[in-house]
């Protein structure tokens, strides 16, 4: 199983979980994040999300290989969704598998953080006035000083 | 050929998603490559009009401005990215 998946349809976090830890016996940690498509006001219609194929996976192999240097782990899992989502999808989900949990924690807040500021996605918001791009946020980018050596 | 791509509210302004160009004479980097494409028309100038909200690839990896390119290069221009 490729540990990058970049796709138009949702995932199932049980069976994501199983399939990384069938025949493992040295798994003691499992952190998941998932990530979903919010409204706050109840006027989100629907989300739309762009990426650049090709370079999307490369940039996710990368920070999952940046990870494994970092932290002792025994599997990482990216799943990212495409398309239109209606408020309440699956956006984004994270798995880190380790022998402790100190090291599958931080790996997922690690890629979480990288993921964020290079993956090359973009979301468009579709209200009733509209649809419009969503802007990156500054600490997002911020976000990734604290991963700084 | 230089194949340029873009994306979100860059491919909007331009009003394509993708195109083939023959490296303009002269061109050897990104910017100057920039500078070409905002003389298009003013699609591609409101497009290219403030840099610092651009994002560059070249064969897929980010690049600053000032990065060397070259014939056959895919070169894409995009916002900040906001996956997640």
């Amino acid at each position: 199983m490729p540990a990058v998946s970049v796709q138009k349809q949702d995932f199932d976090i049980a069976a994501e979980i199983a399939n990384l830890k069938q025949g493992r016996l040295d798994i003691g940690a499992i952190v998941t994040f998932t990530g979903t498509v919010r409204d706050m006001d109840g006027s989100l219609k629907s989300m739309t999300l762009e990426h650049y194929a090709g370079m999307t996976d490369n940039e996710l192999d990368a920070i999952i290989a940046e990870a494994y240097g970092r932290w002792p782990l025994q599997a990482c899992r990216i799943i990212h969704r495409y398309g239109r989502l209606k408020p309440g999808d699956n956006i984004v989900l994270v798995i880190t598998m380790s022998a402790h949990r100190q090291a599958a924690f931080q790996a997922a807040d690690f890629l979480m953080d990288f993921l964020k500021s290079r993956a090359p996605f973009w979301k468009s918001e579709e209200t009733d006035a509209g649809a419009n791009w969503i802007d990156a946020r500054e600490s997002d980018a911020e976000a990734l000083n604290r991963w700084q050596d | 050929m230089l194949q340029l791509l873009y994306f979100s509210w860059v491919r909007e302004r331009t009003g394509t998603s993708e195109e083939q160009i023959t490296l303009p004479d002269g061109i050897a980097t990104v910017s100057t490559l920039v500078g070409h494409l905002r003389a298009k028309n003013d699609r591609y100038a409101a497009a290219f009009e403030d840099m610092k909200q651009i994002r560059i690839a070249v064969n897929q990896r980010y690049v600053d401005p000032d990065a060397a390119i070259k014939d056959g290069d895919e070169i894409a221009f995009f916002p900040p990215v906001t996956g997640g």
